[in-house]
């Protein structure tokens, strides 16, 4: 140990010659290959498969049809858009199972100020032809109460997020049928569903996308999601504000679970009080894939939107191979579990070191 | 062969030890882990009753060795012997089944399961049914306990129980394989005096039996008292074995690091200025009550007491972890509300806490992110962006200052050794230029010469007009330096000593009034 002290740029591993003890930039920015790679390599090797597997048997390129490869980022744009609210959730240490339920619930409540003056039977026939700016901020507030309230049970009650969200799950459900008696709102305003059209859907879920990569990555907000995750004791001890940031994440999952709910009857163009069932499912399911780490404290978005890709990739490739929708749910299963294997696989191996 | 205690004591003394000479013996083990030898060559032989102690900095290779013997991890070279017979041991209850059983440092019970049902979990007696038979469980255990007299209930729960009481259900367990040689790893770090005599009068009990005892500890007072060999181990490599009557403290210290240790304790003095924080008969229900103290710039109040008595609470309360019920802070004489942490660093506190890894460091997060999550309050930040670039230099600049020993900034926090983890925890709080700075614990479980750094740290801290509180169990860190120490005793203030006048023995005094 006496060599460590005279000579402090001495390293045991020999991986990175020169580091500690110099104040050079370069020193400070080296960092190893960002963990989305190896996510990354395997979309691309998904991808090839079925590229494969298309010429094969059925005689036709995957990759090569641009139209489906647009449908698929399309359809899965709204559970991307739940997801990196789910991430930060995670990133915490905590989980959000409610996003599902505030996206029927947002769904049906946006709809119905959303309705055109031409439709007959208008919840509130009062309020129709209203500009898409008013549903689409009550949406988004409804969605925002949902996390708030989860917030604040989960940080003043201490009861664990798991709970507490399942209770808002089956609670938002509940409301949204009981908003129209299990009506559909249908006949909504072109300026409202025109949110939900054309590749607008990706856009904003790109747009949310980067929006929260770069608040996780460069904001003090992302550098306090991560540290509470890490280790809230230690958090708190070092002067964050626990209770207050954890209300402020699951607030923002809300908030993106309503604008995934406005976004997706605006595409469908009409709402229903079953929107969005088990989405809060597949959300998880794209952090987990991405390489967020349900312990808390590991996760980045950029994984999380690769995740969601590749969630989209395996239910568009199987259609196009026209292979039985069951056998999509069991591989999906399979694929969930295998990457939290991998995960957990390479926590033990660092933990040997 | 049953031998009297006196017998054994008499043969002990004389070094011929009847039949195989060794109980257990180890040579020519290696062990290497990715990017470390942890042990190159070593040796270790056990003589059948007598308790041998494992000495060596952190990172010796002591705990590797033990974990080899205990069955946790195969060597990748060397040969165990067992009363003479080679074994091998490939997992930890090969271990038990050759006679060999480990108690943890970091207790492994299930709390919500009975002393029973720990005890004999495995080994259940069973009915004629097949079932679990509670009653005969309970009495095995009741006669464990009057073994080795302990009093504790054998149905309580173990969750229900003082870590003074777990750590007597482990040792009973381990004693209940009646195995022939019995690890012990820092048995004795979360006891109290008392308990202590008591594990002590266990241990020698089983000794007089003609088991072998592994000992492995930190405290010097505790090789002296109990322990009748020490191997010493040093950078993974085996230095010698001595019988403890034969060296004094500071052969055993020297053996250690390898080197005289010049400067242990660098104090020195430094102009002492006005009280800068002040604390008037603080309480916590329950917890501690009445303290009053006051802190001067420049100056280092000990923290001295057993461990229960409340002084880490004092510290956590101070810093606004748990609020007082009563009484008042006061920094620069005027009266602040500290409520919680945030309001303590905004009065420019800053709190290194006791446990490095429950309330200390993000083990998942990199060095730089470590050491900057508590200046992030209210520096680096613009429009809730962080200034990267400049918190990354200064990050940088701390870490060199302190020697932190890393390749680079994005090192996981959790792959450096305890005393790089404590130098970048320092890091974090010296980055918010504190005015006040409460150690807790600074140096526990940190090799030898970190802990000289840090203390060297703290000194120079001191000198630039910063009021140090340091808790440390550790009476020659408490003495060496501190300006003034401070006395507790179950949750009340027993007593202040002056640099001259305190000692080990009046600080003992009034820590066990």
């Amino acid at each position: 140990m006496s060599s460590d002290i005279a000579n402090p740029t001495n390293t045991t591993a020999g991986s990175v010659a020169a580091g500690a003890g110099t104040t050079r930039p370069e020193a400070i920015r080296r960092r190893r290959m960002p963990p989305e790679f190896n996510i990354f390599l395997v979309l691309i090797g998904i991808a090839l498969i079925y590229e494969l597997l298309g010429w094969t048997m059925i005689g036709q390129s995957f990759l090569g049809n641009q139209q489906r490869l647009t449908i698929m980022i399309l359809q899965v744009s709204v559970i991307g858009i739940i997801a990196v609210g789910v991430t930060q959730v995670i990133i915490t240490g905590g989980i959000d199972l409610s996003s599902g339920s505030v996206v029927g619930l947002t769904a049906m409540i946006a709809a119905s100020f959303a309705q055109a003056s031409t439709w007959s039977r208008a919840l509130y026939p009062a309020l129709t032809d209203l500009p898409a700016i008013v549903p689409i901020a009550i949406g988004l507030g409804v969605g925002l109460a949902a996390g708030i309230v989860n917030g604040v049970l989960i940080a003043y009650t201490r009861i664990p997020p798991f709970i507490a969200t399942l209770g808002m799950m089956v609670s938002a459900r509940g409301l949204s049928k009981w908003y129209t008696k299990g009506q559909p709102v249908s006949g909504l305003t072109e300026q409202f569903n025109f949110i939900g059209s054309g590749i607008w859907p990706v856009i904003v879920f790109l747009a949310v996308a980067v929006i929260f990569h770069v608040a996780l990555r460069y904001t003090r907000y992302g550098k306090f999601t991560y540290a509470i995750g890490a280790n809230m004791q230690a958090a708190r001890v070092s002067g964050i504000n626990v209770e207050r940031h954890l209300v402020k994440v699951y607030a923002i999952a809300g908030l993106l679970a309503g604008l995934a709910g406005i976004v997706t009857a605006a595409r469908a163009q009409t709402a229903q009080a079953g929107m969005g069932i088990s989405y809060e499912l597949d959300a998880i399911a794209a952090a987990v894939i991405g390489g967020t780490s349900l312990t808390g404290g590991v996760g980045r978005i950029t994984g999380t939107v690769i995740g969601t890709i590749i969630l989209g990739i395996m239910t568009s490739g199987f259609t196009f191979l026209r292979v039985d929708a069951y056998y999509q749910e069991i591989v999906k299963g399979v694929i969930i579990v295998a990457a939290v294997v991998a995960d957990v696989y390479r926590q033990k191996k660092r933990a040997k070191r | 062969m049953v031998l009297s205690p006196q017998t054994m004591a008499a043969v002990r003394q004389s070094g011929a030890i009847p039949g195989a000479e060794y109980l257990l013996s180890a040579e020519g083990v290696r062990k290497a882990f990715p990017g470390v030898v942890a042990l190159d060559d070593v040796q270790f032989k056990l003589k059948r009753g007598t308790v041998h102690a494992l000495m060596g900095e952190n990172g010796a290779g002591k705990s590797t060795l033990m974990k080899i013997l205990a069955g946790i991890y195969q060597p990748d070279a060397g040969e165990i012997r067992m009363k003479n017979q080679a074994i091998r041991l490939a997992s930890p209850l090969d271990a038990l089944e050759n006679g060999i059983a480990m108690i943890h440092q970091e207790l492994n019970l299930m709390p919500f399961m009975t002393v029973a049902e720990n005890i004999w979990i495995r080994r259940e007696p069973k009915n004629r049914l097949g079932f679990v038979d509670h009653g005969a469980m309970n009495r095995q255990t009741a006669d464990l306990f009057r073994r080795l007299n302990i009093g504790l209930d054998p149905e309580s729960l173990v969750g229900e129980l003082s870590v003074a009481n777990r750590q007597m259900v482990e040792i009973a367990k381990a004693v209940s394989y009646e195995s022939d040689v019995l690890i012990m790893d820092e048995p004795t770090s979360a006891l109290t005096e008392t308990e202590v005599e008591h594990l002590f009068t266990i241990i020698r009990d089983l000794r007089s039996q003609g088991i072998g005892i592994v000992y492995i500890t930190h405290k010097m007072n505790e090789l002296f008292e109990i322990a009748d060999e020490f191997s010493v181990f040093r950078d993974g490599k085996y230095i010698g074995t001595h019988a403890s009557t034969d060296v004094t403290r500071d052969d055993i210290i020297r053996m250690m690091v390898g080197r005289e240790i010049t400067q242990m304790f660098p104090k020195e003095e430094v102009p002492i200025g006005d009280v800068l924080l002040k604390v008037e008969n603080l309480t916590l229900d329950g917890v501690f009550r009445d303290v009053s103290f006051e802190v001067r710039s420049g100056e280092i109040l000990g923290l001295a007491g057993l461990v229960g008595s409340g002084r880490s609470n004092v510290a956590e309360t101070i810093f606004g972890v748990t609020p007082a019920t009563s009484g008042t802070i006061s920094i620069d004489g005027r009266q602040v509300d500290i409520s919680s942490p945030t309001e303590a660093i905004r009065n420019r506190m800053a709190f290194l806490t006791e446990d490095r890894k429950d309330t200390g460091c993000f083990l998942p997060l990199d060095i730089l992110e470590n050491m900057q999550l508590a200046v992030l309050q209210d520096r680096y930040t613009r429009a809730g962006f962080v200034q990267e670039g400049k918190l990354a230099r200064d990050c940088q600049e701390m870490s060199a200052k302190l020697r932190v020993k890393t390749p680079n900034l994005y090192e996981r926090i959790e792959n450096l050794s305890g005393g790089n983890q404590q130098k970048v925890l320092i890091g974090r709080w010296l980055l918010t230029n504190p005015r006040i700075l409460i150690l807790d614990e600074p140096t526990r479980g940190i090799d030898v010469g970190a802990k000289a750094e840090i203390h060297r740290f703290v000194t120079e801290l001191a000198r630039q007009g910063v009021a140090v509180v340091m808790i440390s169990s550790e009476m020659p860190e408490v003495l060496g330096m501190s300006d003034r120490v401070m006395v507790m005793h179950e949750g009340r203030v027993t007593g202040f000593l002056d640099r001259a006048e305190a000692t080990q023995v009046r600080v003992m005094e009034l820590a066990a009034q």
